[in-house]
């Protein structure tokens, strides 16, 4: 169960950061683009597989917390870190490998991109790393209290 | 007028749009509409009850397709591309959804004579139908079958042979239909797989759909001017996302009921 929370915090949290991506960076503000010519092969099976991935992420991971949540056993600190955690590494995915690597598209189509580069990646890592903080906390806590 | 040019240029597109196409679409639909119907009286006769919320699926469900073959949007949907995506998604994703969700063999089932729904059940536990209802064979009709249209002249060649034009809207609903019931399990379903099974090739299916969809917008089918093949290509892409997002939520959901701990499922009949 301890797992289980984080998992569904994890699955949460990468469908939720998939969905806040694709409604404000490409529909409200238009800055990523539905298709980049210079896209690399894999990456439109990349791109494709975590747009998919990103629904069952979402959608699954609700059902989790109220099944969690059912059973009397959801666990707040180690659900929000693991949400955090999905977040996190997503946003890094995403700013090193799909943006850079596999040129999907870039975050915004201006002269000096690596600013937003650089800004994407940071948030994406401290908000990895608070997640990963959050869950540590939640398991030593439990050990001194079991001590 | 440039863009309808492949279409004026053929003579024999009146026929392909024309109203014999529309009436052959047309009579499948209306049969299994009026076979419903008829079921629905018989099972009320015998004094079982049916939801009423199935009968609207059903009749929505009939709708929404036929509105996809005949009339105004069938006609519209020969010489812009946009409109060929938005009957794809009614015909293909949304019209088979809402009839899966109308439950038609279950009352079909009712309706009949125990004599002749052994019958049927008989050929819904056939090997053939375990083949086409996995969800690998249905995905690979479905999302295949959509590859074949666009990536190949066939999607060209549909708007020339009235044939071709019958046959590939009959696959696309079929398709769908068959997709959704290898998916979600609404009616009896002899050979089910596990929840894990059906999400990890659903997931593949959807990637497929939005591959496909973003290969469109690139490179625009045989025929089709740009401009159309990228809004049709964004059509196509997120109309799939909100039709499957329902069915995912539907299939998540009978999970979540299947795995009730037994002091949920007690207090819930106590309730």
């Amino acid at each position: 169960m301890i797992r289980r929370n984080i998992w569904a915090g994890v699955l949460f949290g990468i469908g939720g950061i998939a969905f806040i991506d694709e409604f404000v960076f490409h529909q409200l503000l238009q800055w990523h683009h539905f298709y980049d010519k210079s896209t690399t092969e894999v990456g439109i099976l990349s791109d494709g597989l975590f747009h998919a991935f990103s629904w069952f992420a979402t959608i699954g991971g609700l059902f989790l917390l109220a099944d969690l949540n059912r059973r009397q056993s959801y666990q707040a600190r180690r659900w929000w870190g693991g949400v955090l955690i999905g977040v996190g590494a997503f946003q890094l995915y995403d700013g090193v490998i799909q943006h850079k690597l596999m040129r999907i598209h870039q975050i915004r189509y201006v002269d000096h991109v690596i600013i937003y580069d650089l800004v994407w990646n940071m948030v994406a890592v401290v908000i990895l790393v608070i997640g990963v903080l959050m869950v540590r906390r939640s398991k030593s806590n439990k050990k001194t209290k079991e001590s | 007028m440039a863009m309808h040019h492949h279409v004026i240029e053929n003579g024999s597109v009146s026929e392909v749009t024309g109203l014999i196409s529309q009436i052959i679409l047309a009579i499948p639909f209306i049969c299994a509409l009026i076979i419903y119907i008829t079921a629905l009286i018989v099972s009320e006769k015998r004094g079982r009850e049916w939801r009423v919320y199935r009968t609207i699926f059903m009749v929505s469900g009939s709708l929404i397709s036929l509105s996809a073959v005949v009339g105004p949007l069938a006609i519209k949907a020969h010489s812009d591309f946009i409109y060929h995506m938005l009957n794809h998604l009614l015909l293909g994703m949304l019209g088979p959804l809402l009839m899966v969700l109308a439950a038609p063999m279950t009352l079909i089932l009712r309706a009949l004579s125990v004599k002749k729904a052994k019958r049927v059940t008989k050929i819904l536990n056939s090997t053939y139908a375990q083949f086409i209802t996995n969800p690998i064979v249905a995905s690979l009709l479905n999302v295949g079958g959509l590859g074949v249209l666009y990536m190949t002249n066939l999607y060209n060649m549909m708007h020339h042979s009235l044939l071709l034009h019958v046959f590939i809207h009959i696959h696309v609903f079929l398709a769908g239909y068959l997709f959704t019931i290898s998916m979600i399990y609404i009616d009896p379903t002899p050979h089910r797989r596990s929840y894990l099974y059906r999400t990890i090739v659903f997931i593949f299916a959807l990637a497929g759909h939005g591959m496909l969809a973003k290969q469109i917008y690139a490179n625009s089918p045989a025929g089709v001017p740009v401009d159309q093949a990228q809004t049709g290509g964004m059509l196509m892409y997120y109309g799939g996302d909100v039709v499957d997002a329902v069915i995912i939520t539907i299939l998540f959901y009978q999970w979540y009921q299947s795995t009730a701990p037994k002091q949920a499922i007690k207090t819930r009949a106590l309730s």
